[in-house]
């Protein structure tokens, strides 16, 4: 996951992300960066990540706990 | 026998720095091939082809700087090689064409003539991917001797030797403010905004409109349509404001176009200009070409590609030379609205702010919807307030029936 977030945003300090934090704000990712987070986790860990769980992975804290729960 | 020149990228653009030739006398290419890179402002620059021929002779060498149409190439059109000829004599030079053409021959990758002397500081010769990657590793160019390429150039591996003798040398140095986006210089590119956008706000007398559009339904119908799809068939909502806007622009033509010599100029297509921020600060807006013909799917690809290409460079010539509007959208996050600064010499910019709910009346009642504030600024010397409200209505109502943005 941060491997791919390094790809999106390669200019953050990845270390000192907040865990809890909104990915979207702490990163500033936009939609279509958000797309291809999508993608890549989906191609990269084989799990369907339906647009309605997308509220799910706003954190890095909760996108590791769904993607767990999705056998990730 | 044609020219091949150096491309105007934007309105903004004086000359450009012919970074990598990837053609050579004697190449047959087709229209649309990638020739060459050339650096601008806005990073470095693939160039196509206009027309498919034979290359009978480069004009410049690498490391070259041109102004915008001074002749780089010279082209053998389909057929015409057949004669065998000597490539008729140039045209008498212009000032702007510092090296006479050479005859097909081997190829030419230094200027036979010496090249104009350069200002201080001017660039070594680098190739692009190695100026990349030594951005990325923090790497300053100026203190590598000459490079392992043709003619001294510094390529890839050379930056990666030099990379690892300072490792081993101490502690590595601190990327510079450059790494963040490879490729780009940020501080160039703002030179170029700051360019263009101080010219808009001197010669087009802008007016602003600015109309709340519902997008409950090209939400549901979207969400429905993604529902049964893996991430990479997903749509962005994006695509549906901008094929709306485009089939819009069909029949309001006065907001596609440019503004030359004094008069108006109606687009040959609708070519798109998409917004695109690049990270760390800074803007481009390339186009996407005829987006009125173009089904979802394949806008969609194709604004997936634009985007990653504006941000990591790659970006083609057709791409910068010619979009006829500009579309900047904000997406899910951001303000609420978004005023534009249109880009010369366009004559338009739509502006969709978040896409998200509101309070909407409807029917007496206050009900939340999906919905987006879409802002258009737009040229009084071509256009008039009215027209302009009658262009977002018809966008605003086309997005009401998604099913129509299908055609």
């Amino acid at each position: 996951m941060l491997e791919e977030l390094a790809r999106i945003a390669p200019e953050a300090d990845l270390e000192s992300l907040a865990p809890a934090g909104d990915l979207r704000d702490e990163l500033d990712i936009d939609s279509m960066d958000h797309l291809n987070l999508m993608i890549a986790l989906h191609r990269r860990l084989g799990v369907e990540i339906p647009e309605r769980d997308y509220p799910r992975l706003l954190s890095l804290d909760a996108a590791v706990a769904y993607l767990r729960t999705r056998g990730a | 026998m044609a020219d091949i020149v150096m491309p105007s990228l934007g309105a903004d653009m004086e000359s450009g720095r012919l970074a990598q030739w990837l053609i050579k006398p004697g190449d047959r290419i087709a229209r649309g091939d990638v020739i060459a890179v050339v650096e601008t402002q806005k990073g470095a620059i693939e160039i196509e082809a206009f027309e498919a021929g034979t290359v009978a002779g480069l004009a410049i060498g690498e490391g070259e700087e041109v102004p915008v149409g001074a002749v780089i190439a010279r082209l053998e059109a389909p057929g015409e090689e057949a004669a065998g000829a000597e490539p008729a004599a140039a045209e008498p030079a212009s000032a702007a064409s510092p090296a006479p053409v050479e005859p097909a021959g081997p190829p030419l990758r230094e200027p036979a003539a010496a090249p104009a002397p350069r200002p201080d500081g001017a660039r070594r010769r680098v190739s692009p991917a190695a100026r990349t990657l030594a951005a990325r590793l923090g790497l300053d160019l100026a203190g590598l001797g000459p490079g392992s390429g043709p003619g001294g150039a510094v390529v890839s591996g050379d930056v990666r030797r030099a990379a690892e003798a300072v490792r081993a040398a101490g502690p590595p140095a601190a990327p510079p403010q450059g790494a963040r986006a490879a490729g780009l210089d940020l501080e160039e590119m703002r030179k170029a905004i700051a360019a263009a956008m101080a010219r808009s706000k001197r010669e087009i007398p802008h007016y602003y409109l600015v109309q709340v559009v519902d997008l409950q339904a090209a939400s549901d119908w979207l969400a429905a349509r993604n529902a049964e799809r893996s991430p990479e068939a997903r749509l962005l909502i994006a695509v549906l404001l901008l094929k709306a806007s485009a089939l819009a622009l069909r029949e309001h033509g006065a907001f596609n176009g440019t503004w030359e010599d004094g008069a108006f100029r109606p687009g040959a297509g609708i070519h798109i200009g998409n917004a695109v921020a690049i990270r760390g600060g800074g803007l481009v807006a390339p186009a996407i070409h005829d987006v009125d013909r173009l089904d979802l799917e394949t806008l969609m690809a194709k604004l997936r590609d634009l985007v990653t290409r504006a941000r990591r460079g790659g970006l083609r010539s057709s791409e910068l030379s010619d979009p006829t509007v500009t579309v900047s959208s904000l997406g899910e996050r951001g303000v609420d609205r978004l005023l534009g600064v249109i880009y010369p010499p366009q004559v338009a910019l739509l502006g969709f702010g978040r896409v998200g709910e509101r309070v909407l009346a409807r029917d007496g009642v206050a009900v939340v919807r999906q919905s987006v504030e879409l802002s258009l600024a737009a040229d009084h010397r071509v256009s008039d307030g009215h027209s302009g409200g009658l262009f977002l209505r018809r966008i605003a109502d086309l997005l009401q029936e998604p099913d129509r943005l299908l055609a």
